[in-house]
């Protein structure tokens, strides 16, 4: 398989990473590229590490073996404050929204401008707004992050990691438990972002729908491995029964419904008494 | 940054209690006050035995407390005990033939130096040494002496 | 025999792990302490959670235990004649030993908990990461102010515990029982001394707020990322502190007032 699709333009690589945790191997050699400017999806059942794959491109974990490039620097070899000169051109929606809750709406999203920047408090007024109202949330403003619903907090994020202007953003299962409204709005918001800011996103989800209508590129990760990679189009119409699995739903199939065990028969009847 | 003006009048209040009771402790509760800031001068005196007496024992006149004990030494040669005491400047009138003893305050309390003006015209100035010495009464010796005056009235 | 030994070896390795954890993240948490003068803001909201919230269980604890002190103290002392020296006896076990332990106990109970489970819930709601992510070092922009807050509070409380408890004292010694006022405090301007008593006890009150804020912000930070994982944290943030508080004022009292 060939894992360099966009050697020349891609804005991420990972090459060659193993990692595990405890016994585990939660990622086995593989070789990920994420083009600029693109929607890359990275798919696969729970428990297969997406999450741990975000936080070692930000460089939070590290890999046992094997690199990742950001920007064409090694996220794992650079000293501390070059590291988060990087961070701060990449901007990571959490799972839970990770708003700090004791601050105001309008002070989490102004949170990376006061930590980074010397902006007077009416310029900072101006940038948290226009992104507020890029999520259409600048009449929340005054409210605090345990007065928001799940999606209204994901969009809060949202705002908060674009104010910085990133090149890139890393969506951690961004459409997880919410209702098929915010769902609608957050598919929305990610695609148009990514257009109108140039950005580079890389979503890392197991809803199937979702992803596949706003992705590019899909990698469909299972056991550590890459079992497939596309455009959606490719990964729907893949000819693996397991990817047809993942894809579909099915409840049986090469991922089967019964966790290992003996056979049923022998588990019900105490052995050496069959009749 | 979420703040309020009540929460910084709350801090302020805060603090501002936290370091009265500081001095409060150390003006109000430590000897800080008595002695601080204020001239001494120094005088010593020789006894036989001194007893109980410590450092910072006090050293009063006529019942006042005018100054403390700021050191006691062994003499190895007159096998004495060399007390030396710090007196308070406003004090400098005291007669060079003063006595100074080691009493007891009550019967169980500290031991403290007592001074008894004479009717000397000159007085103490530093470095004097008070001539006329009372030893500290020491309780067994004083019941010891009792007992065998007892004893010998019997007989 | 040989499970025992080696579970008896694995829990040994594991202590001395965290411990070097510990080590570590107090190290961080020092080297923070640099970036968050500039920015006094940061102190002062902390100043506000840590002091301010603790104030008011710690004057009400000092009043009722000097008033114990002086109720009981006098039944004592009246039965050897010596009432005249209650205040002497309030003050300086309140200076000495009850207001900088209990206090230090008060303040584990009451802000370390709180410090070890607002760390936790923002380690347990990726709040810690997220701040990471955002090029902040959670160590300076979280840990930090809170390590100084406590550092500063500490002995502020602990002041403020004795100093009501020898009022306390002195209104039951004096207002209840009818000890002198004028011996109550002149016995103990007389006996306790400033460098020896005052400055001791407020070194304690900093030992004690440097560990015991430590162990609770590490606890937090060092949390298992879950509600479980907190509230065990919580937990071994009061049971830790209060023997660490309780076996470094036997060891700072053998030091401070052993050779007198």
């Amino acid at each position: 398989m060939d894992n360099s699709v966009y050697p020349q333009n891609s804005l991420v690589s990972v090459r060659n990473l193993t990692f595990s945790r405890g016994d585990k191997k939660i990622f086995d050699d593989i070789s990920l590229d994420f083009e600029r400017g693109k929607i890359t999806a990275i798919m696969g059942p729970s428990g297969t590490g997406k999450t741990t794959l975000l936080k070692l491109i930000g460089g939070q974990l590290f890999p046992e073996q094997g690199a990742i490039t950001v920007d064409g620097e090694n996220v794992h070899q650079l000293p501390r404050s070059q590291l988060y000169n990087l961070r701060k051109r990449i901007g990571m929606l959490f799972q839970s929204g990770a708003l700090l809750t004791d601050m105001s709406v309008y002070d989490n999203v102004a949170f990376p401008l006061r930590e980074h920047t010397h902006l007077s408090e009416s310029m900072i007024h101006t940038l948290v707004l226009m992104r507020l109202q890029s999520v259409g949330l600048r009449g929340a403003r005054h409210l605090m992050p345990s007065q928001l619903s799940g999606g209204m907090a994901r969009r809060v994020a949202l705002a908060r990691a674009i104010v910085l202007d990133p090149m890139m953003i890393l969506y951690d299962e961004p459409f997880t438990g919410q209702d098929p409204i915010s769902m609608g709005v957050l598919v929305h918001l990610i695609k148009a972002l990514n257009n109108t800011l140039k950005l580079t996103s890389i979503i890392v989800s197991h809803d199937v729908h979702e992803t596949s209508a706003i992705a590019d590129y899909i990698y469909v990760i299972s056991d550590g491995k890459v079992v497939g990679q596309g455009s959606p189009k490719e990964i729907q119409n893949s000819a693996s029964p397991w990817i047809q699995q993942f894809m579909t739903g099915a409840a049986d199939g090469p991922v089967h419904f019964h966790y290992p065990a003996k056979a049923y028969i022998d588990d019900l009847l105490p052995s050496g008494k069959r009749y | 940054m979420q703040h309020t003006s009540t929460q910084d009048t709350l801090v302020g209040l805060f603090v501002a209690a936290g370091v009265a009771s500081l001095f409060f402790l150390s003006l109000q509760v430590s000897n800080l006050s008595s002695f601080y800031d204020k001239e001494t001068y120094t005088i010593t005196a020789r006894f036989e035995n001194s007893g109980g007496l410590k450092v910072k024992s006090p050293v009063s006149a006529a019942g006042v407390k005018i100054g403390q004990v700021s050191a006691i030494d062994f003499d190895p040669k007159s096998y004495q005990s060399v007390v030396t005491m710090k007196i308070q400047a406003p004090y400098n009138t005291l007669p060079d033939d003063t006595t100074a003893s080691i009493f007891t305050a009550g019967l169980l309390g500290e031991q403290y130096v007592n001074l008894e003006p004479g009717g000397s015209e000159t007085f103490l100035h530093d470095n004097s040494k008070i001539d006329i010495t009372q030893s500290a009464i020491i309780l067994e010796k004083a019941i010891g002496q009792f007992l065998f005056k007892a004893a010998e009235e019997k007989k | 025999m040989i499970q025992f030994l080696q579970g008896l070896g694995k829990s040994t390795r594991t202590s001395f792990t965290k411990l070097g954890r510990a080590t570590f993240f107090l190290l961080r948490t020092l080297s923070g302490l640099f970036s968050v003068l500039p920015r006094p803001r940061l102190l002062l909201n902390q100043l506000y959670f840590v002091g301010v919230l603790s104030f008011l269980i710690i004057t009400i604890s000092g009043l009722f235990v000097g008033m114990v002190l002086g109720l009981q103290g006098y039944y004592i002392l009246s039965d050897f004649g010596a009432e005249a020296s209650l205040g002497l006896m309030v003050a300086s076990s309140l200076v000495r030993e009850l207001g900088p332990v209990v206090s230090a106990l008060l303040f584990a109970g009451r802000a370390g908990s709180a410090l070890t489970a607002e760390i936790g819930l923002m380690k347990a709601t990726e709040q810690l990461s997220g701040i990471e992510m955002m090029a902040v070092d959670p160590i300076k922009r979280i840990i930090s102010p809170r390590f100084l807050a406590g550092l500063l509070s500490m002995p502020l409380l602990a002041a403020l515990f004795s100093a009501v408890g020898i009022i306390g004292g002195q209104l039951v010694g004096s207002g209840l029982l009818g000890v002198d006022e004028g011996a109550y405090w002149s016995q103990m301007q007389a006996k306790l001394d400033f460098q020896d008593d005052i400055i001791n006890g407020i070194i304690k009150s900093i030992v004690f707020g440097f560990v015991a804020t430590w162990i609770a912000l590490f606890e937090g930070y060092d949390a298992m990322p879950t509600s479980e994982g907190v509230s065990r944290a919580t937990t071994r943030t009061v049971v830790n502190s209060a023997f660490s508080i309780l076996g470094l004022d036997f060891i700072l009292t053998a030091l401070m007032f052993g050779d007198d």
